[in-house]
């Protein structure tokens, strides 16, 4: 059967890898996001590594005029459809704190953005009776911490709300899959202090494509960053308030 | 774009360097990382020595810069970003009939390094050397990016070609790609009893891509003895390779000593029967061959290793005789060493090959294998002969004097492109290569 991937925010490292991943299956993608030059590149080179159809398209997480044709175009192609989320953005924390008003774009960029597409997308999804979404999300989404407590946010956010679409979607078929990457080797982390156990994009796409084969609910990628979360959701509030982790 | 500190070694391990790293996303981010000033740039680092180190210095990582830009069927022209590793564009492409028309020991080396090193392959006497199926390319400076072709600006092409990355950043190239059946290799192996055997073999050999294994450590009248593929493209099924094993961790010494590669030679050996026997393998099995074992480097220990690798004329056939004896008579070599038959196939003015045959021996970083080494590199070029760049990381200025003729063709060109020698890299430099300054 024909299989479709949405791709938002399809430039970023981990994206790209699992586009490559999805293109060599032979699948048709729909690479979306903002930098439209970057986007058409990489349509061409899911193409030559095997893709079905690979085709860029214009998103903006806080434009919700680019949604509409977002849809309009996925629904366009036959058999399965899937999503993949990989929009997102971190500013610092400082930079938040010296202008609370980026809390806005944030929430856009991690959580209101994509959400809105995917419940856009969801009853088409529903009348299929198949496919799956794929929600990145992140371990910062687990706690609220001194260093990025406003994407944590966001990504808890993102995360309650894909707990709620998979327990929609499960009625009819659809699987949605969250996951809370760890430290993940891109342009975000490369040369920030205090990095360790960093995984590869490729194998966190990987992770992610392997989720989705064994209908995974909840992934954390690598696998530990599991335990080294439990680990830092049981601190209890009182000690973990005066830690700087 | 950020700048990371960190040590790092090219692929023996032997040399390490500590720098300022980028590594952009896409290729506007290079723009902007290169800004007004020229800056070295690397691939995955897979060159032996110090042809990727600029220690104290910057570097440009170019490995995520490797889409796959466009491809014509009718041509059979590939265009891709600098840091697409060969190997992926022959798991892309031999299903559908085409491979990179040369191909270097490893499917890790990126085109850029590819370009950078001018590399070979198993069908060197035949395709001649990696740029010369190279129809463009984009090199990258301060005023913009250029496009570089043989034709339109052949000087530079050819200082461009094995250059070692002296002329600008290698953005993206356009390179012709070959036909072939299928992404499977049909291959032929036979024991080879002595030198004399090995030369007249590989000499006599009609097969597209030919390579040799030699038992460095065979002496007397077993010196020379080892194991002559020859290989052929084909179609067909076979099963495909099981995931690729690590190295976790720097073996020790005693992995690598002389008892240990001795007996593991003479069982290699025995692995091709008498008769010998003719194999189907995936087309990776037979191409990159170590890159089965991720990270073998680490097999050598935290120390690392030497690669010496020479060619020489036809005609110094017995020098390469002398030079294998001596190193059989160290017992410093490990099971990695290689034969082959050159052609006179190249594209630049430091492009290695040069027609005759080409030995490589890899050897543990040690005293009595440096001084070994050094001796070789010496002898090389009393032959008539030359080392390759891509490989060495211990001749002096000195040592590789008259191995290049065309040097001073090439450093005309790229005093032009790098006036202040902000491309200088460690190798360059040890080498002397762009002159005493």
């Amino acid at each position: 059967m024909n299989s479709t991937w949405i791709i938002l925010g399809a430039t970023s490292s981990m994206a790209r890898a699992f586009a490559r991943a999805v293109a060599i299956e032979g699948a048709g993608i729909l690479l979306a996001g903002r930098d439209m030059e970057e986007l058409s590149r990489l349509a061409s080179d899911c193409q030559l590594r095997g893709a079905r159809i690979a085709t860029a398209l214009h998103f903006d997480a806080r434009d919700p005029e680019t949604f509409g044709p977002l849809i309009a175009r996925a629904c366009q192609e036959e058999g399965e459809l899937n999503a993949a989320v990989f929009a997102g953005s971190m500013p610092s924390q400082t930079e938040i704190d010296s202008d609370p008003s980026l809390i806005d774009g944030v929430m856009a960029d991690n959580h209101t953005g994509p959400a809105r597409v995917l419940h856009m997308l969801a009853p088409r999804m529903e009348s299929r009776g198949c496919g799956a979404i794929v929600g990145v999300g992140s371990v910062a989404g687990d706690r609220g911490r001194l260093n990025n407590y406003v994407y944590g946010a966001a990504k808890a956010a993102f995360a309650t709300y894909l707990s709620g679409l998979r327990n929609r979607l499960a009625r009819s078929g659809v699987h949605v899959v969250t996951v809370k990457p760890g430290f993940v080797d891109t342009a975000m982390t490369w040369g920030l202090p205090g990095m360790f156990l960093v995984a590869s994009p490729e194998a966190v796409a990987q992770d992610i494509l392997r989720a989705v084969r064994k209908r995974r609910n909840v992934i954390y990628t690598p696998f530990f960053w599991r335990w080294i979360m439990l680990i830092i959701r049981t601190i209890p509030e009182p000690i973990f308030k005066k830690l700087k982790i | 774009m950020s700048w990371k500190r960190t040590e790092y070694a090219g692929w023996g391990r032997a040399l390490r360097a500590t720098a300022e790293i980028a590594r952009p996303e896409r290729l506007r981010a290079l723009h902007g990382t290169m800004g007004d000033a020229l800056v070295p740039a690397m691939g995955m680092r897979r060159s032996y020595g110090d042809a990727a180190l600029v220690d104290g210095g910057r570097v440009i990582d170019m490995t995520r810069l490797d889409r796959m830009i466009g491809f014509d069927p009718a041509t059979g022209i590939l265009e891709v970003e600098a840091g697409v590793r060969i190997g992926e564009i022959a798991a892309a492409f031999a299903p559908r009939g085409w491979l990179p028309a040369v191909m270097p020991g490893t499917g890790f080396a990126t085109v850029g390094g590819c370009i950078a090193q001018d590399v070979h392959g198993k069908n060197h006497h035949h395709a001649g050397s990696f740029c010369q199926h190279v129809v463009s390319l984009r090199l990258a400076t301060p005023t913009g990016e250029n496009e570089v072709t043989p034709e339109g600006s052949p000087d530079l092409f050819r200082a461009t070609a094995g250059g070692l990355g002296q002329t600008g950043v290698i953005v993206s190239a356009r390179m012709k790609l070959a036909r072939c059946p299928g992404d499977v290799m049909v291959v032929t192996e036979r024991r080879i009893a002595d030198w004399d055997e090995f030369l007249a073999r590989l000499d006599g050999s009609r097969a597209t891509y030919t390579v040799g294994w030699i038992d460095a450590t065979a002496t007397g009248a077993k010196l020379g003895r080892g194991i002559l593929e020859e290989g052929e493209t084909g179609s067909g099924l076979v099963p495909r390779r099981r995931r690729a094993a690590r190295v976790p961790m720097d073996a020790p010494r005693i992995a690598l000593s002389s008892p240990v590669v001795r007996a593991f030679n003479a069982a290699y050996f025995r692995r091709v029967p008498a008769s010998g026997r003719t194999v189907v393998r995936p087309i990776d099995d037979f191409f990159f061959p170590l890159d089965r074992i991720h990270d073998w480097n680490r097999l050598y220990g935290k120390s690392g290793f030497h690669q010496f690798q020479c060619v020489v004329p036809v005609g110094a056939a017995d020098a390469l005789r002398a030079m294998l004896e001596r190193i059989a008579r160290s017992g410093l070599a490990s099971p990695l060493a290689v034969l082959k038959r050159m052609g006179a196939g190249r594209a630049g003015y430091l492009s290695f090959p040069m027609e005759g045959y080409t030995l490589a021996v890899d050897m543990p970083n040690t005293e009595a294998a440096r001084s070994l080494i050094r001796e070789l590199i010496v002898q090389a070029r009393d032959a008539g002969g030359r080392i390759y760049f891509a490989k060495d990381s211990l001749a002096r200025a000195e040592d590789i004097t008259g191995m290049y003729p065309e040097l001073d063709d090439w450093r005309v060109v790229v005093g032009r492109q790098d006036p202040q020698g902000r491309l200088i890299t460690d190798l360059v430099r040890r080498l002397q290569l762009r002159g005493t300054a």
